[in-house]
């Protein structure tokens, strides 16, 4: 299937930069089924394309593999594999994903990549509990970003469909729903546009328990949303709008890493019984990839996790924003010599601070980064979390790598991103502390 | 065709048709299309969702052209004008319509001089809309779910919410509900299936649509009934909440108390066009205005409205034409916007308990006499139970944390256990003794 051989691996990013930009679309297809399942020869050059892999392969939508003669790049021929530390794999699907494994705790898995992972557990959340309904603006054919794909036709008409485009209609109509006692999963088309929303979010969904007494509940309710940067997105397709709902009582905020997260969390998040705010990294839609178990499984809300175990440096994060910190910490750890904790919070509301102190107290340092600007974010609370438990075992200033205070701009967007060298360099100030 | 009795002056400043009350229950799901066929040669229509329509070669902006008449039958005088449409209620039921009005009347009274005394932080009655309460309640079954506004505490009674039930809420306390979270009139019942009031406006009917969809779900065989008032029509929620109605055709009633006040600002300044009816109509929804303060008009609007959401899973809209004679809360003074003939005029002329009473009255079910007493003990009822209400200590500081989730989340455990801790330390400077333990 490869239709392009590269021969020098320094050229790949120059070359995948100059198809991009003139729209060759095929030929990047043949560069990134080329990269699949081959040995990369530093961390560095992987750290430099894996970004770039993962800004085109998102624009690669419904792609298909056209044979097309093969591109010769002068030099020497590397190949090399671009699986990532959390085990995803940013690239385009193959037919070799068919094929079932298993994982480390014995559950038949399949490659999936984000959006067919929260796709499944939409699936397995209709099948299972007669009384879930998913809707939104354009659910019923599947989506924009193709999530619901193929639900309508499973599960019927009545229980997946389209709703008005109106966002404070979803969500007061999700809200009606779930106090009849049903299962709400409302689709906001981008985290950008839940703000006709808010009201009902914030006002009505967050208070439904409290205000009756626990008389009433939506615990049966989860909105769904994409956020994130993009690379194209600007103000409006890019947003992380966490902060101002973990700002409200009653509510549960979630973001996924990664496939086998995102099928885990959401599919708690349906269950729990509380309103949750799930965001989901668009950026990873189709270009995260990983061993997915196929049975129904949940991931426990409200627990961090350790994902990448360290000495000098804790540093905390959520989402996408996880494969930059891992970028910043190759960088790190091999320029520096250092190890660094990586934690992903998960569930932003309730945060799960004791296991950030926990990590906190071991390194005495602590990086947060989010894409979310800085004045607000959730990384000032953390920051004050910590400090209010940690504070004589914190041997550096708490440090910040957010987005700047600006609206998310289009065309500024690699200056605005929190991106790997601005971590990398928190994390050596942090050191050299 | 200006047929039996006008509806009183306010209403008329919306436009210059008269608008005239109608003897004959009407549902209207569509306004006469304006649209001249002059296209007689190809005919041609251009087929939307709704209606279709039909090409056409004159340049002409359209506007309402036929008002909606308001269905009435009882007149001021609590007479039958047209016998057909008599609901023929028994005995005992308009007995219980009435006697609720009085403990409405008795309540609202007894509320509202006590919130003056400082003995509730708010209070905010019902006077004059009482028969938009009763008439609707009293056609729905106890199944079907009501989302209501505030002022709707009528609806409450007739599903059984006990005059206890009202004062432990307006006295935040252990017994109340909602646990004294919530200000006074926030009531809910999920014994009686009303949800819990919120005070957003009009945030409660995209709800209503949801909650009626699930119920179409189930098959339940029932509704969700909505109240809310025309100035909450407004905000962009009504418009939300009955086109998700519309298009998902759910088995919803959307009721409309359009008391011609939204605190200070008059139906006259809060829209054009034809109404909150009109509204109903042209978003695709089976509409119906009623005379609010005719008990037994709202009654026959909503029975049938409820029989058409059910059988046919299709939402229908009703604006009852009524008049807040309340102020808008204890917060409020309305003879600052708003005259006080006018308020008499309505007080006088259209109350709608007076109405009742005289139905009572030629039926020959009610007297003076049990006017007397009806409402002497009325007062008295309400009276010991505020008593036992303001009796019961408020609720345990505890509940602050509880309900926020269902479960305490690790944050608010610890921030209980804040509280407690600094509340002990200073006992003399928190109301302990007001709650329980």
């Amino acid at each position: 299937m490869p239709s392009v051989i590269i021969d020098n691996i320094e050229a790949v990013p120059g070359l995948i930069q100059r198809l991009y930009t003139i729209s060759e679309r095929h030929l990047l297809d043949g560069i990134l089924s080329s990269i699949d399942n081959s040995v990369m020869r530093t961390k560095r050059q992987l750290i430099t394309i894996y970004k770039l892999v993962a800004l085109i392969s998102e624009n690669l939508l419904c792609r298909q593999t056209v044979k097309r003669p093969p591109i010769k790049i002068q030099g020497q021929r590397r190949a090399f594999s671009i699986t990532s530390p959390l085990n995803q794999e940013l690239r385009p699907p193959t037919e070799k994903d068919e094929e079932l494994s298993v994982d480390a705790l014995g559950r038949p898995t399949k490659k999936t990549n984000l959006y067919t992972a929260i796709n499944q557990a939409m699936d397995i959340a209709l099948a299972t509990d007669p009384k879930a309904l998913l809707f939104g603006e354009d659910v019923a054919f599947g989506g924009v970003f193709r999530c619901s794909t193929g639900l309508r036709e499973k599960h019927g008409a009545d229980r997946v469909f389209n709703t008005p485009l109106c966002e404070q209609g979803i969500a007061g109509f999700a809200i009606g729903v779930a106090a009849q006692g049903h299962t709400a999963i409302a689709e906001i088309q981008f985290a950008d546009y839940i703000f006709p929303a808010f009201d009902q979010i914030v006002n009505e969904a967050a208070k439904y328990r409290y205000r009756s007494g626990n008389q009433f509940d939506v615990g049966g309710l989860t909105f769904r949303a994409p956020y994130g940067a993009v690379g194209h997105g600007g103000l409006y397709h890019s947003q992380s709008p966490e902060a101002y709902f973990c700002h409200t009582p009653g509510l549960k905020v979630v973001v996924p890493r990664s496939p086998v997260q995102a099928k885990g969390l959401l599919l708690a998040s349906i269950r729990d019984p509380n309103p949750v705010i799930f965001l989901e990294p668009k950026w990873l839609y189709r270009s995260s990839i990983e061993e997915v178990p196929i049975e129904d499984y949940e991931i426990p809300l409200g627990e961090a996790e350790v994902i990448r175990n360290g000495e000098h440096v804790t540093i905390v994060g959520w989402g996408a924003q996880l494969l930059v910190l891992e970028q910043a910490i190759q960088m790190a750890e091999e320029k520096l010599g250092i190890t660094c904790e990586l934690i992903d919070m998960k569930t932003l509301l309730p945060l799960d601070i004791d296991t950030v102190v926990k990590s906190v107290k071991k390194t005495g340092k602590l990086l947060i980064s989010h894409e979310a600007p800085k004045t607000g974010g959730l990384a000032g609370e953390i920051a004050c979390a910590v400090q209010e438990r940690a504070f004589l075992h914190l041997e550096a200033p708490i440090k910040r790598v957010t987005g700047y205070d600006t609206p998310f701009p289009l065309v500024f967007e690699r200056f605005y991103f929190p991106d790997a060298l601005k971590n990398y360099e928190a994390i050596k100030e942090l050191i050299e502390y | 065709m200006l047929r039996g009795l006008r509806l009183s002056q306010p209403f008329l400043q919306r436009s210059s048709v008269p608008v005239n009350s109608f003897n004959r229950l009407r549902v209207v799901n569509h306004v006469k299309s304006g649209i001249s066929h002059r296209c007689k040669s190809t005919e041609k229509v251009l087929a939307y969702p709704g209606e279709k329509s039909v090409f056409d070669d004159k340049l002409e902006f359209h506007s309402t052209k036929e008002i909606l008449p308001t269905y009435r039958i009882m007149n001021e005088d609590g007479i039958i004008i047209n016998s057909e449409e008599d609901p023929k209620l028994d005995r005992d039921t308009v007995v219980k319509m009435y006697r609720h009005m009085v403990s409405l009347n008795a309540m609202d009274n007894v509320l509202y001089d006590v919130q003056r005394q400082g003995r509730i932080s708010f209070y905010m009655t019902n006077y004059g809309e009482e028969a938009t309460h009763l008439g609707s309640a009293a056609a729905l079954k106890p199944e079907d779910t009501i989302f209501a506004q505030y002022r709707e505490a009528g609806v409450f009674l007739w599903r059984g919410f006990s005059l206890d039930d009202f004062m432990n809420q307006c006295q935040s306390n252990s017994l109340d509900y909602g646990k004294g979270r919530q200000m006074p009139v926030h009531y809910g019942s999920r014994r009686l299936n009303i949800q819990t009031i919120s005070s957003p406006l009009a945030t409660q009917i995209p709800q209503a649509t949801g909650s009626a969809y699930a119920q179409k779900m189930t098959k339940s065989g029932n509704c969700t009934v909505c109240y809310f008032g025309e100035g909450a029509a407004s905000e962009g929620d009504f418009h939300a909440a009955i086109n998700f109605a519309a298009t998902l055709e759910t088995p919803s009633i959307f009721f409309c108390r359009n008391n011609r006040w939204a605190i200070s600002t008059p139906s006259t300044e809060q829209y054009r066009g034809d109404g909150i009816a009109g509204r109903g109509v042209s978003y695709g929804l089976k509409t119906i205005r009623v005379d609010g303060n005719d008990i037994f008009a709202v009654y026959n609007a909503t029975k049938a409205a409820r029989k058409i959401a059910v059988e046919d899973n299709q939402p229908v809209m009703i604006e009852a034409m009524t008049y807040r004679v309340s102020h808008h809360s204890t917060s409020d003074d309305s003879t600052r916007y708003r005259t006080l003939s006018e308020i008499e005029q309505w007080k006088i002329k259209h109350d709608p308990v007076k109405r009742l009473y005289n139905y009572l009255l030629s039926k020959g079910w009610w007297s003076e006499e049990m006017e007397t007493t009806s409402r002497t003990e009325a007062r008295k009822e309400v009276l010991s139970a505020l008593k036992r209400a303001e009796a019961q200590k408020k609720p345990s500081p505890d509940e602050c944390f509880n309900d926020v989730y269902d479960e305490l989340t690790p944050q608010l455990i610890q921030q209980r256990q804040e509280m407690r801790e600094h509340v002990k330390k200073y006992p003399q400077n928190y109301p302990i003794d007001q709650h329980l333990v």
